[in-house]
């Protein structure tokens, strides 16, 4: 395939993606801006105003980009994982197998589907929390650096799951059990040095503390761990389930008998 | 001139085991219009499955105009254009987005893609469904959403799998008369069918093939000149006991009462008329058992089948 007709494929998979989510908007786009608004109402005004600082910040200021960055998580990693499963499962996964559109611009295709849904809650989420708190941004390429790689990596995920599903539970298991456990467990609510050592080290091996501290500091500056790091070990991840979707695209399982 | 589709020793074995495909060689030439027969089962969709990247071969080499899938497979699917058995879009998108999209994966850029689009849903009488979601054609109109769907990059060799399956009669012909139209514009077409009727008027080369195995592979006139013998249903005015003894013609007394006569090429049939005269028996009407390909055929594969198990003919 020609560069030019590559770019036309990847735009046409980016733009089916972003036509599906703002389709089903209120399965896609409402949901997260409720949740996310109850618990900017409960957790930052209403029981945030009893708990004081968190970290040096009021804990309303303190909670937002960990939310934020929740809410980026969850959407970019469900976006790919229902629309490539449900492709799948209709078999309009083969409209893409039959054409001439190489395997990397399919994942990179579905990758930004996913981004774009993760980014845009994102940025429905950043606009809600101004309504309870005031947003100063410490280090604007940090944020926007973080932001885009997690949803890139979580929207690697969902593709990797979907993948592997062969039935409807198959996509919603490592959410919940997963995806939500590592986020409440983030550090998304409080910061770790609250916790006794022994607890500290273990919440060091969970990857999505990180990307929130890495994001935490971008927008308040403080963060528990150096977000340096935390940004290579995004990348890192990126480089690997990128090479897995990769190969199991090209071995065609689940999707060429 | 190279040939639209080369197959040789085509080899298939799913993951379970199962070895659909025993070693396929199949040539289509360009601008021919090719039938893929054979009984439920047999690989017919395994095959053009295989030649479309839906399915992956174990062994074997497939060529579309020339190029190999196994190293030029971005070359070989711009000269594709499927449609498969299954339905198999988003049942909740548009009509109109089905087809573009298909030709945006294609690399071609909407704008452009938008032309072709219309072009192809309005020769097949879909234009005023375009908003449409999929999920609301009816049966016959997906078929036919589908085969827009294969054309909007204009490729040079359509494939389609059984793409009459339920669809009435009236369309059926039209769609006949499509296809027509486009071979004679210059594609090259591989169908798959069980109307037999159908390959009859339409294609000019035939392979039968059956539990993975081709068995025939020549003209559709040649094949038909193998036909000696032909089955005519006679209907009779009284409901026959037994069937006659009619000398030179083989008959029997069909489920249904009527009569069936063996014809060889060449006999004629006033002879049946004469010794049914002579014996007092009143034909009040008269048919062809089937079409003579569906004879033909109906025959290989029982003769295919009596092999496979091992008996005698
Ligand atoms: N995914 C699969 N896994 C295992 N066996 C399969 C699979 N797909 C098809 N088969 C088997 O391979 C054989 C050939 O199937 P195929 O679909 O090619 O037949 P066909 O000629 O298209 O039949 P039909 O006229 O019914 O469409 C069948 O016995 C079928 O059961
Ligand atoms: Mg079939």
């Amino acid at each position: 395939m020609k560069v030019q007709a590559m770019v036309t494929a990847f735009n046409t998979i980016v733009i089916r993606e972003i036509r599906r989510f703002t389709r089903i908007w209120p399965q896609t786009l409402l949901p997260p801006a409720v949740t996310m608004t109850l618990y900017f109402i409960i957790f930052g005004n209403l029981i945030g105003s009893r708990i004081g600082e968190m970290g040096g910040f009021d804990y309303m200021a303190f909670i937002v980009p960990g939310l934020i960055m929740m809410a980026v998580i969850t959407s970019s990693y469900a976006n790919v994982v229902s629309s490539f499963f449900s492709m799948k499962f209709q078999r309009s996964i083969e409209e893409l197998l039959v054409s001439p559109v190489p395997n990397w611009i399919i994942l990179a295709g579905y990758v930004c589907g996913g981004m774009a849904r993760g980014l845009g809650i994102g940025l429905i989420v950043t606009l809600l929390s101004l309504a309870f708190t005031r947003l100063e941004i410490h280090n604007l390429p940090m944020v926007v650096l973080t932001v885009f790689l997690t949803s890139a990596l979580f929207a690697l995920g969902g593709f990797i799951n979907a993948m592997l599903a062969t039935k409807f539970d198959d996509i919603s298991i490592v959410p919940t059990f997963v995806l939500t456990p590592l986020t409440y467990l983030g550090g998304v609510f409080y910061s770790i040095s609250l916790l006794p050592d022994f607890w500290q080290g273990v919440s060091m091996i969970n990857p999505i503390l990180y990307m929130v501290n890495a994001f935490r500091f971008g927008i308040l500056g403080v963060s528990d761990v150096n977000p340096f790091v935390a940004l290579g070990m995004i990348l890192v991840f990126i480089a690997l389930l990128t090479a897995i979707s990769l190969r199991m695209l090209k071995r065609g399982k689940g999707i060429r008998h | 001139m190279t040939n639209a589709l080369e197959i040789e020793g085509l080899t298939k074995t799913y993951g379970d085991g199962f070895h659909a495909l025993k070693g396929i060689d199949m040539n289509v030439r360009q601008g021919d219009f090719f039938a893929l027969l054979g009984p439920n089962g047999a690989g017919k969709s395994t095959t053009l499955g295989i030649v479309c990247s839906l399915v992956n071969k174990t062994g074997g080499k497939v060529r579309v105009f020339g190029y190999d899938i196994d190293t030029h497979l971005s070359d070989a699917k711009l000269n594709l254009g499927v449609v498969p058995q299954e339905f198999n879009f988003n049942q909740f998108e548009k009509v109109f987005d089905i087809v573009t999209t298909q030709a945006g994966y294609y690399g071609i850029p909407l704008k452009q893609a938008k032309v072709s689009a219309e072009k192809y849903l309005r020769k097949l009488g879909l234009w005023d469904k375009k908003d449409t979601p999929a999920r609301m054609l009816s049966g016959g109109m997906k078929r036919r959403l589908m085969i827009a769907r294969a054309l909007v990059h204009e490729p040079k060799l359509l494939i389609l799998d059984e793409p009459t399956a339920g669809v009435d009669i009236e369309l059926r012909r039209s769609m006949w008369t499509f296809l027509e139209e486009m071979n004679r514009q210059g594609t090259t077409i591989i169908l798959t069918t069980h109307y037999l009727e159908e390959a009859e008027a339409l294609c000019r080369n035939i392979a039968i093939i059956d539990h993975g195995r081709i068995l025939k592979h020549t003209s559709k006139r040649e094949l038909l000149q193998q036909l000696h013998v032909e089955t005519f249903v006679l209907d009779t005015e009284t409901t026959l006991e037994s069937a006659p003894e009619l000398e030179g013609f083989p008959c029997r007394l069909s489920d249904e009462g009527a009569l069936e006569v063996e014809v060889e090429k060449g006999q004629g049939l006033n002879r049946v008329f004469v010794q049914l005269e002579q014996q007092g028996i009143k034909v009040v009407s008269m048919r062809t058992k089937a079409n003579r390909l569906e004879e033909l055929f109906i025959r290989m594969v029982e003769e295919n089948a009596r092999e496979a198990s091992g008996g005698a003919a």
